[in-house]
């Protein structure tokens, strides 16, 4: 399986731990090379119009750098809230849990096999 | 009888958005408003108190629990001294901003609560008033 | 009030009771609702003797004295009982007040001498009455409004079963019109229902929704999206012609969602999306 990066958020960050988690997450993709990022955010009971900003560029940056997000694990009450709010993160994955999520990047991942047999040559 | 809660708090930097969002937290859940509701209100919270730390300079919180008939609810009250809204009308669409946000703060929070007043002055500041019922 | 007419009072208790029946029974408002004359009787005898033995020459111009609560529990209970058996606010109350032509006229065989005592006595009987009025009609709309709470609590939960129809499929039908509060409940409850039971695609059955106009359109579309943000997918079925043709002519957008017909046409679809078929089995002719 590709490298895939995964991040547990386990408290409610406050914005510049926030921004601080953006850069640090995007230079590890950068670093490994991975094909896809996981947010895990089951242990987050809110998320606001500033988190979601947070996520939303990861997704993006991490695009630019040939991976994909997917978030995971997200509360019942934080997806109606950020229905709501106005907020349904466009172009970020979700799944209901890391193995999913585990699952939808590695399908996402058509030439993944391909790649390892040019590599084993 | 409950008691109700009566509580002064300040925003003053980012550490004081997350001790507020607690504090409005523990008044949800003492009067028993369910997750969705509660998970609204703080969201709301978060982004008006944001707004004023980030737009206002600061500011004060009031934090309320109210009850109309049988009906309960927290109310809070952002006041700060900042610069004020010019046009308030344009500051509750969807996708207005002065900052760097995406614009949602003021028309995202008033999605998420029962009722919500605002009232703002140029060079005086901004007041803002919500109410989440329990049930609301 | 002194105490001597209230001791008299007590001793007219039968007369007072004849009076207050045969007023009852020759009003017009006099339903059917009970039984027999019997029932209003023994009702009536009781009522009126709590009340005689409450009352005293103190407590009358005192609605919040505390001797007077086993007086007001028995009202409580009586509305509650009389609105059990079917009998409107107006029907209590006029009943109580009822009770007032009664005791006035008592009255007016026991104070004959003194026509400033009979006016004072008069007012304060009236207002004791009253007050025994508006404590049967704080009962009645207190237990209203209990009734219409926990009904509209019932309601929304009864109306929103999550059904497990498939490992990884769960469906939810929605019988009734989708206003906001109801979709907060239909959300709620859907959306724990996805992560209690892990499923990945959800469907919403709306063949019981009357009508769908705009909102009720923008409730759907925010349903299927806080639902995507969980990392599942939905459904929507029992999407009935008239449905289509307004939601077209409505011109609401509804590409976005995946809608389907019937319930097993969503069902079908989403066992394909999972990579599960059904196919008949051949049966075994060995016999």
């Amino acid at each position: 399986m590709g490298k895939f990066l995964l991040v547990t958020i386990q408290v409610d960050l406050y914005d510049r731990l926030a921004l601080t988690l953006e850069e640090d997450l995007i230079q590890m993709v950068h670093k490994t090379g991975a094909r896809g990022v996981l947010i895990d955010i089951s242990a987050l009971s809110i998320v606001d119009s500033f988190m979601g900003k947070i996520i939303g560029n990861i997704a993006a940056m991490s695009s630019i750098l040939d991976a994909e997000t997917v978030v995971v694990g997200m509360q019942p009450a934080v997806a109606i809230t950020l229905i709501e709010l106005g907020l349904p993160l466009p172009g970020v994955y979700t799944a209901l849990n890391v193995e999913r999520g585990m699952a939808l990047l590695t399908a996402r991942m058509p030439d993944e096999t391909e790649d390892e047999d040019v590599d084993d040559d | 009888m409950t008691t109700n809660i009566r509580e002064q708090l300040s925003i003053r930097q980012e550490r004081d958005l997350i001790i507020c969002r607690n504090r409005v937290k523990e008044a949800a859940v003492k009067i028993g408003m369910g997750i969705v509701n509660q998970t609204k209100l703080i969201t709301a919270v978060s982004e008006l108190a944001r707004n004023m730390l980030i737009y206002g300079g600061g500011g004060n919180v009031l934090l309320e629990t109210v009850t109309r008939g049988r009906e309960q609810g927290v109310q809070i009250v952002f006041e700060d001294k900042g610069p004020g809204i010019a046009d308030i009308n344009k500051a509750m669409q969807d996708g207005f901003t002065t900052g760097k946000s995406m614009g949602m703060g003021l028309p995202g929070a008033r999605r998420l609560v029962s009722e919500f007043f605002i009232e703002s002055t140029v060079g005086i500041g901004t007041t803002v008033k919500i109410i989440k019922w329990k049930n609301g | 009030m002194t105490t001597k007419t209230v001791e008299s009072l007590r001793e007219k208790h039968d007369l007072i009771l004849t009076y207050w029946i045969s007023q009852r029974e020759m009003a017009d408002d006099f339903g059917g609702n009970f039984n027999s004359s019997d029932d209003l009787k023994a009702q009536s005898s009781e009522l009126l003797e709590i009340v005689l033995k409450t009352i005293t020459p103190e407590n009358i111009t005192d609605p919040y004295s505390p001797d007077l609560q086993p007086l007001f529990d028995y009202i409580s209970g009586l509305t509650i009982s009389r609105a059990k058996q079917g009998f409107s606010p107006r029907e209590t109350a006029t009943y109580i007040f009822s009770l007032k032509d009664a005791l006035l006229r008592a009255l007016g065989e026991i104070i004959t001498d003194d026509t400033q005592e009979l006016y004072r006595t008069t007012l304060e009987v009236s207002k004791f009455v009253d007050n025994i009025g508006i404590t049967s009609f704080e009962t009645f709309i207190k237990g209203r409004e209990e009734v219409i709470l926990s009904q509209a609590d019932e309601m929304a939960e009864l109306s929103t079963p999550v059904i497990k129809v498939w490992d990884g499929i769960i469906a939810m039908p929605i019988i009734g019109t989708l206003d906001s509060a109801r979709t907060q409940v239909v959300m709620e409850n859907l959306l724990q229902g996805i992560v209690d039971s892990e499923s990945s695609i959800a469907i919403l059955d709306i063949s019981g929704v009357p009508a769908v106009d705009s909102l009720v359109a923008q409730h759907l579309i925010k349903t299927v999206n806080a639902i995507r943000l969980l990392g599942a997918d939905c459904v929507i079925s029992g999407i009935r012609p008239e449905i289509a043709q307004t939601v077209v002519h409505l011109g609401i957008d509804l590409s976005k969602m995946v809608t389907k017909a019937t319930l097993a046409s969503a069902l079908k679809y989403s066992l394909t999306t999972l990579q599960l078929e059904v196919r008949r089995v051949q049966k075994d002719k060995s016999n």
